[in-house]
């Protein structure tokens, strides 16, 4: 029987039907549906425009696009995953539809403020989309929009930048949502230290969300004055400074990257724990690791800055930073396989995603440590060795993060199961298309490959070809993922209300679960990893 | 445990704890020019001194003072509601109201001076400044600029609420809007008080 | 649902918060009449810091508001002071 019979039990998917119903509910978890699908919308979207670069990229001279129109694609392709998939993606998703049911309440605290939050975000995405048709150029500044080239540029900046304004208004809201319902909507017996590790994630993210979002928000109205006031603090003709530019556009773009990647955190230490059947080790130091990152992240912002002529005392300060920066991280990944060690491991999908997100997070943080460097951000800056480095942190990380989150949760929202072992093959291939693809931009970038350009010398043709092949691979991986998901929405077995044997909230109520999500408000009495018979090696 | 009552109302410090997330971001928004602010300064204190020069000190000093009893008359209005009498927070948010006008007149006139001076942004009079003086003028069309738009904005959450006090949606159990629209209101007030010397007092 | 907090500023209470603003406001209007030079911006600073506590404690009614709400706004100044001192790690040192 499929979820929308007469005879299904009353869930979320059946609780009313039809189109309105969808766009008008106040309910988290339909909400979370929503931003699921405008997102794998636009990640598709902006994939494409990536393999179309990386097309124009397998062979030198221009091979399907000119220059213009490759500047053009970069700029978009960063629009789209950094401000409308990756900082909203996991926390808009999986925190809207899994937030209050981890904590065991009926809905976030501010309900309607969450309906209008996706608004004014597909607002926004769809102004980031006008800015590539309306009349004029498209904004081609790339997605950090410095200037002086964004204040100067005949293109569609304005339009651009004010998408980007609009998509940080519903990051604000969201953010502001999540603080109040984790301080106010808790059920009763859930102390702050009963809460799982994905609630206390989203905190995290949660004040960076509220905190820096306004700083770029104010500094892309500066930009915007620029453009068509005439007010000109980043123009040095009129006595600005074009490094208050960048500090404070990286003020908030570097704890955006914690944004993106605490939720992708904390959705793998719920993944660790259930399929080790055994509790997180290590649940305090996760905690403290989460807040730590988000408070130190806000101090590091200079190492996306060293060589545009800060002081020698700022190069030194923020490089220190991002050393000390990375402990809480590798705190983590301690932690993480130390759940394994000795757990009675199932190598279901969700742990296949969650393993291979700590391996690429790891590569991708290392490199943060060479580029965290002043002596080799020299040589590294500006180079394909920083885009390798991104895309392993954040599509490596998040990205992945985001994967083992749909895998793990797929039956509780849908209340159906995909294949096992379709998912399998698709993350080894995508797995694989991944490294082939981004590993080569290492080594061609330590060689001196610029970013960010549509041509190169001879000698990076290799790395470039290898590269390019790979994202073949790698976009044949992500169609072999999606089309499981999306085969076995309506066709798949029926999931149980607890497939993989988890112990948090989320897994004690029925699949697809409730419109109101319990038909008793819990009363928590434990921690919230214990296992009824974990597994131990003594035993 | 009774299920969660759909009533209208949100529970008053659940809103207030988003009300007071809320200001923490207008905090920041204006933050960023706060922080302009300082790295110009610091490179430019003739220039300021000059620019400083050319605004009005006095309608500077007034606005503050208007501000200011306007806060107070918004808190009053809280008194007010407490005490169970409508009439008079609605009176309160009224006065509250024509000072906001009051404000936005002075800057009006003031903006208006700078104006017929051809002294904006982009202006030949503003190119041939040095530079200090440009930037000092950007910082305080811009910072002035977006505080007042949220003087307007504050404006109209107090008029909902004068309208609610009116019609009875709010009231002495229930006022949650106008405790929400008093902070926001004193933000506006807060930001002003430091925009004010920053800006008209750096002689 | 929780009722409002139930204490309340008189209207006299809040007159006299005014009154100590305007006194406050009138001082640092004449303390620019004196030339402190380089202290200027500072003393400007601290009255408008002086003052921005007595409204946020009285008027936005935070000295009656629960110990983490104080603690937020604490933060709030506190990490915008830092990320301020940093800047100036740049700019001061150029």
């Amino acid at each position: 029987m499929n979820n929308s019979s007469p005879t299904a039990p009353l869930n979320y998917l059946n609780h009313k039907t039809g189109l309105w119903s969808w766009l008008s509910s106040t309910d988290h978890k339909r909400i979370g549906l929503l931003y699921l699908y405008s997102i794998t919308i636009f990640f598709c979207s902006a994939a494409v425009l990536g393999l179309l670069m990386k097309i124009e990229k397998i062979a030198p001279g221009e091979t399907i696009m000119n220059a213009q129109t490759y500047n053009a694609m970069f700029t978009l392709h960063g629009i789209i995953m950094i401000f409308i998939v990756v900082i909203p993606g996991l926390a808009a998703v999986f925190g809207n539809f899994f937030l209050p049911i981890l904590i065991g309440a009926k809905d976030v605290a501010f309900p309607k403020l969450n309906l209008f939050s996706w608004y004014i975000y597909i607002t926004g995405a769809c102004l980031g989309l006008y800015s590539q048709f309306a009349h004029g150029h498209s904004p081609d500044a790339g997605w950090t929009f410095y200037v002086p080239y964004s204040a100067e540029v005949n293109s569609n900046i304005v339009i651009a930048l004010t998408a980007a304004f609009v998509l940080g208004f519903a990051s604000i809201l969201t953010g502001l949502n999540f603080i109040v319902t984790i301080h106010r909507m808790r059920a009763p017996g859930m102390t702050w230290f009963r809460m799982p590790l994905f609630p206390w994630s989203l905190y995290a993210t949660a004040w960076i969300q509220l905190l820096a979002t306004p700083i770029i928000g104010i500094t892309l109205l500066m930009v915007i004055a620029e453009r068509t006031l005439q007010i000109g603090f980043f123009d040095p003709a009129l006595g600005g400074d074009p490094v208050l530019y960048q500090h404070l556009f990286w003020i908030y773009s570097h704890p955006a990257v914690y944004v993106m990647i605490l939720p992708a955190m904390g959705v793998v230490s719920e993944i660790f724990p259930t399929f080790s059947q055994k509790p997180i080790f290590g649940y305090m130091p996760i905690v403290f690791s989460s807040l730590a990152i988000a408070l130190v992240g806000y101090f590091v912002w200079g190492h996306h800055m060293f060589t545009s002529g800060m002081s020698y005392q700022a190069r030194w300060f923020f490089s220190l930073l991002t050393f000390v920066v990375a402990i809480p991280s590798a705190i983590k990944v301690f932690n993480w396989l130390s759940t394994m060690y000795g757990g009675s491991v199932d190598l279901k999908p969700p742990l296949l995603y969650a393993i291979s997100f700590i391996f690429l997070f790891t590569i991708g943080g290392f490199t943060g440590l060479t580029l965290g460097s002043l002596g080799t951000n020299i040589q590294t800056h500006n180079t394909d060795f920083v885009v390798a480095h991104f895309h392993y942190i954040i599509f490596g990380g998040m990205g992945f993060g985001f994967f083992a989150g749909i895998h793990y949760w797929y039956p509780k929202i849908y209340g159906r199961m995909y294949n096992i072992r379709w998912a399998n093959i698709a993350w080894g291939i995508l797995f694989t298309g991944f490294n082939v693809l981004y590993f080569p931009m290492f080594i061609i970038g330590l060689q001196g490959m610029p970013r960010r350009y549509f041509d190169y010398d001879p000698q990076f043709q290799t790395g470039q070809m290898i590269s390019s092949i790979g994202a073949f691979i790698l976009i044949i991986g992500l169609i072999g993922m999606i089309s499981n998901l999306v085969y076995h929405r309506s066709r798949g077995a029926i999931a149980p209300a607890n497939p993989w044997h988890g112990v948090t909230l989320e897994w004690q109520i029925p699949s697809p679960p409730p419109h109101e999500n319990f038909d008793e408000v819990p009363t928590i009495t434990h921690d919230p990893y214990v296992f009824e018979h974990p597994y131990t090696k003594s035993k | 445990m009774s299920t969660t009552e759909h009533s209208e109302y949100i529970d008053s410090d659940t809103g207030k704890m988003g009300m007071w997330l809320f200001l923490f971001t207008e905090l920041f928004l204006f933050g960023g020019l706060f922080i302009v602010y300082a790295v110009m300064r610091s490179k430019y204190s003739e220039g300021f001194h000059q620019g400083a020069l050319e605004l009005n000190a006095f309608i500077g000093a007034t606005n503050t003072v208007v501000l200011l009893v306007s806060s107070m008359t918004v808190a009053m209005s809280l008194t007010a509601i407490q005490k169970n009498r409508p009439n008079i927070a609605a009176i309160l948010i009224f006065i509250t109201l024509i000072l906001a006008g009051v404000f936005l007149m002075n800057k009006y006139f003031e903006w208006g001076h700078k104006f017929s001076l051809h002294l904006y942004p982009g202006s030949d009079v503003m190119k041939n400044l040095p530079h200090g003086e440009i930037m000092f003028f950007g910082l305080y069309f811009m910072m002035t600029g977006l505080h007042a738009l949220h003087v307007i904005i504050g404006g109209i959450v107090l008029t909902i609420v004068m309208l609610r006090l009116k019609s009875g949606k709010i009231n002495q159990d229930h006022y949650l809007l106008q405790e929400n629209g008093a902070l926001y209101w004193h933000l506006v007030d807060l930001i002003w008080i430091f925009l004010f010397p920053l800006l008209y007092l750096i002689t | 649902m929780k009722n409002h907090d139930t204490h309340i500023t008189s209207y006299s209470q809040n007159l006299t918060v005014l009154l100590i603003l305007l006194i406050l406001t009138t001082i640092s209007v004449l303390a620019v009449e004196f030339h402190f030079g380089a202290f200027t911006v500072a003393i400007a600073l601290i009255i408008a810091s002086v003052k921005s506590a007595i409204v946020l404690t009285y008027f936005m009614h935070l000295k009656f508001e629960s110990l983490l709400l104080r603690l937020m706004v604490g933060g709030v100044f506190l990490l915008f002071a830092i990320v301020v001192v940093i800047t100036f790690i740049d700019y001061y040192f150029r």
